[in-house]
């Protein structure tokens, strides 16, 4: 629509792909976590309750928000390993500033929100190195982010000595209402997993930027013939992640208000798990943020489920997330 | 050049001949540990108290010398047994094995150079590649919470236990705390889930057991760690039917919990510090030092911490 260029030659077949593709592959995953929802609540009634949906949302948030971001990343062709250890430093890093400042600022208040705004800025800074990285760097973004993920996670473990980086109990009564209060019935980190996913929306399908991104990643190489500035559209997508893992880590900082080396373990994992669960191509080209927020939904739930019953052994709990994802993935699977 | 040869050996000789001389008074040591890498706070403690031992020892004994390598995983330290033996020339090594079947050859390897190994913690599965067995007691760390559980709550009660990652180290302690429930009939384990030793899953576990079961009178959260997540899922939920949280190990912040009596549900803990590494350093520097060997066997005892004697195992240093 904005950009001529790009839309003219070949307007019908991309549009009327991507939208037959998408509701195609949306139908999967919404079975599948229909399919999921009417089993749990055969299993154990209080799963169907308002205060466990709830539970399931609020820490479904998190990876929520990063799969958004990562979904974004996905479509333009890149991968980002590194979201898991990113959230941990950054959880650690933002944790250690809150307790500098309280020694020298007096208003708790005025150092969380410092810290709230600095954990958005080191995702988007850590983001925009990867996207330098990968685009001016000329470094496949598996291989940077491969490393980063080793970085990320060892700068952590020094920073905290191996154990734990604890907020400071004061901070910690300041910040924790961010994570356990309601509005409106509904907790703060699924509104703000709910807007990110919102906006996420309209930027891949109401703007110029979302659909470059959605055509460097089924051709790169035609992108750029169609002079889309290829590398900057590529940093913004890592530096956009990033931000989302910002975003993340402030609403996950005040659940327990402390980081450790095994923070965010396999986050990363989980992410993509949810973005390419929700119907997204691991090579990139088209993907959808509704499927990728059923996604990480789906993968809570799974185990949400499994803790709510003892029908299945728990050394097989492992097993059944694998088949579950299987079977979602057939599900959507391209024609 | 024969005379050379001849020189050479005589000099070997004499340094053999005096080597055992010296053995009277002090024996030279020359001690390797391996040992995992800080990569969560339990690690990070046995990396803490493995270089703590190292300053005390070196400095009260001028002939002992303590080279400490870190492994990030199994195939790691079997390297570094390898340079500890051949480029350090150890002649004695405290290893906490990261795993027991694969590291058993290794290990084997170098007791054959003559080196005296201690094992701490993980047993090998050939016993025979070790001179001596230093270990935390997991049965006690499973026995203890379930008798003092049981006690607290006058054998009648509805319980939750969360379990580490699946490990025969993990399954020790849960055979353990099931053992001594089997005396209380009135008890009833709702069920056992494992949270990987870990503040987050430990959280979103104990979150399910409140949505599932309205009524629960103590939590096994069977480390310090995972007490951490399951308190805050508590608070969260608002329930105050929770009597007991009993977490174990004794990191410093729960200890610290216990000391201040900050916290109502926290009132004990058990003991399994990863200071016995520290111990187990101690115990082979010396009694190398005398030419002595150790028992076979070493258990570290888990006790029972309250309120009265937390102190003891309180250590604000330590990363744990």
């Amino acid at each position: 629509m904005v950009d001529r260029q790009l839309d003219q030659p070949a307007p019908p077949r991309f549009q009327r792909a991507r939208s037959l593709g998408s509701r195609l592959h949306a139908v999967g995953p919404i079975l599948g976590l229909v399919l999921l929802c009417v089993a749990g609540t055969l299993l154990n009634p209080d799963f169907a309750s308002l205060d466990n949906a709830m539970n399931v949302l609020t820490r479904t948030a998190f990876i929520g928000i990063i799969a958004v971001g990562m979904c974004f990343v996905i479509i333009s062709g890149g991968i980002d390993l590194s979201v898991g250890s990113m959230a941990a430093l950054i959880a650690g890093m933002v944790i250690l500033l809150m307790n500098t400042l309280a020694g020298s600022i007096d208003q708790p208040v005025l150092v969380v929100a410092i810290g709230m705004a600095a954990s958005v800025v080191l995702g988007g800074v850590f983001g925009l190195a990867h996207g330098l990285l990968i685009t001016r760097g000329r470094i496949e973004p598996f291989i940077v982010t491969l490393g980063t993920l080793g970085i990320f996670r060892a700068y952590l473990t020094y920073f905290s000595n191996g154990g734990a980086i604890t907020l400071d109990d004061t901070l910690s009564d300041v910040y924790s209402p961010v994570y356990y209060t309601s509005v409106i019935g509904v907790p703060i980190p699924v509104w703000v997993f709910l807007i990110v996913a919102v906006a996420g929306a309209l930027i891949l399908n109401r703007t110029a930027y979302g659909r470059y991104v959605q055509a460097i990643g089924s051709n790169e190489q035609v992108a750029r013939y169609a002079a889309v500035n290829v590398d900057r559209i590529k940093v913004m997508t890592y530096a956009l992640l990033g931000a989302c893992v910002g975003i993340a880590t402030l609403l996950y900082v005040p659940r327990l208000g402390s980081s450790s080396p095994t923070t965010g373990l396999l986050w990363e994992l989980e992410a993509i798990a949810a973005v390419i669960v929700g119907g997204t191509a691991l090579k990139g080209g088209s993907g959808s943020i509704i499927g990728t927020v059923i996604g990480a939904v789906l993968l809570s739930v799974i185990s949400n489920i499994l803790n709510l019953t003892s029908v299945i052994s728990v050394y097989l709990n492992a097993a059944v997330q694998g088949f579950v994802i299987i079977i979602v993935a057939f599900l959507q699977r391209r024609k | 050049m024969k005379l050379k040869k001849h020189l050479l050996a005589i000099a070997v000789t004499a340094v053999a001949l005096a080597a055992p001389g010296a053995a009277f008074a002090q024996n030279k040591v020359n001690l390797g540990v391996a040992i995992p890498a800080a990569t969560h706070s339990f690690t990070a403690g046995i990396v803490w108290w493995a270089n703590e031992a190292k300053k005390e020892l070196e400095k009260a004994n001028p002939d002992l010398k303590v080279t400490i390598k870190t492994a990030a995983n199994a195939g790691e330290q079997a390297n570094q047994l390898q340079d500890l033996a051949t480029a350090n020339k150890i002649n004695a090594l405290v290893i906490f094995p990261f795993e027991s079947a694969a590291l058993t050859k290794p290990v084997a390897q170098v007791k054959g150079k003559g080196v005296y190994v201690t094992v701490v913690d993980r047993g090998l599965t050939d016993t025979s590649a070790q001179d001596a067995y230093v270990s935390g007691d997991n049965t006690a760390f499973g026995k203890v919470p379930a008798e003092y559980i049981a006690k607290t709550l006058d054998g009648k009660g509805n319980i939750v236990a969360l379990r580490g990652i699946a490990t025969t180290l993990d399954n020790e302690r849960m055979d353990a705390f099931n053992g001594v429930m089997k005396a209380y009939p009135d008890i009833k384990l709702l069920d056992a889930k494992y949270a990987n030793w870990n503040r987050d899953d430990a959280f979103k576990v104990m979150q399910d057991y409140l949505t599932r079961f309205k009524q629960i009178d103590a939590v096994w959260a069977a480390d310090d760690d995972m007490a951490i997540g399951v308190l805050k899922a508590i608070e969260q939920a608002k329930r105050d039917d929770i009597k007991i949280v009993f977490g174990g190990a004794g990191a410093k912040g729960m200890i610290k919990t216990l000391i201040d009596a900050k916290d109502p549900r926290i009132q004990a803990n058990v003991s399994y510090s990863p200071k016995f590494i520290y111990d187990a350093i101690k115990m082979t520097a010396e009694a190398r030092l005398k030419g002595e060997a150790l028992p076979a066997t070493t258990i570290i005892p888990s006790v029972l911490i309250t309120k009265d004697n937390a102190k003891e195992f309180y250590f604000p240093d330590s990363p744990f």
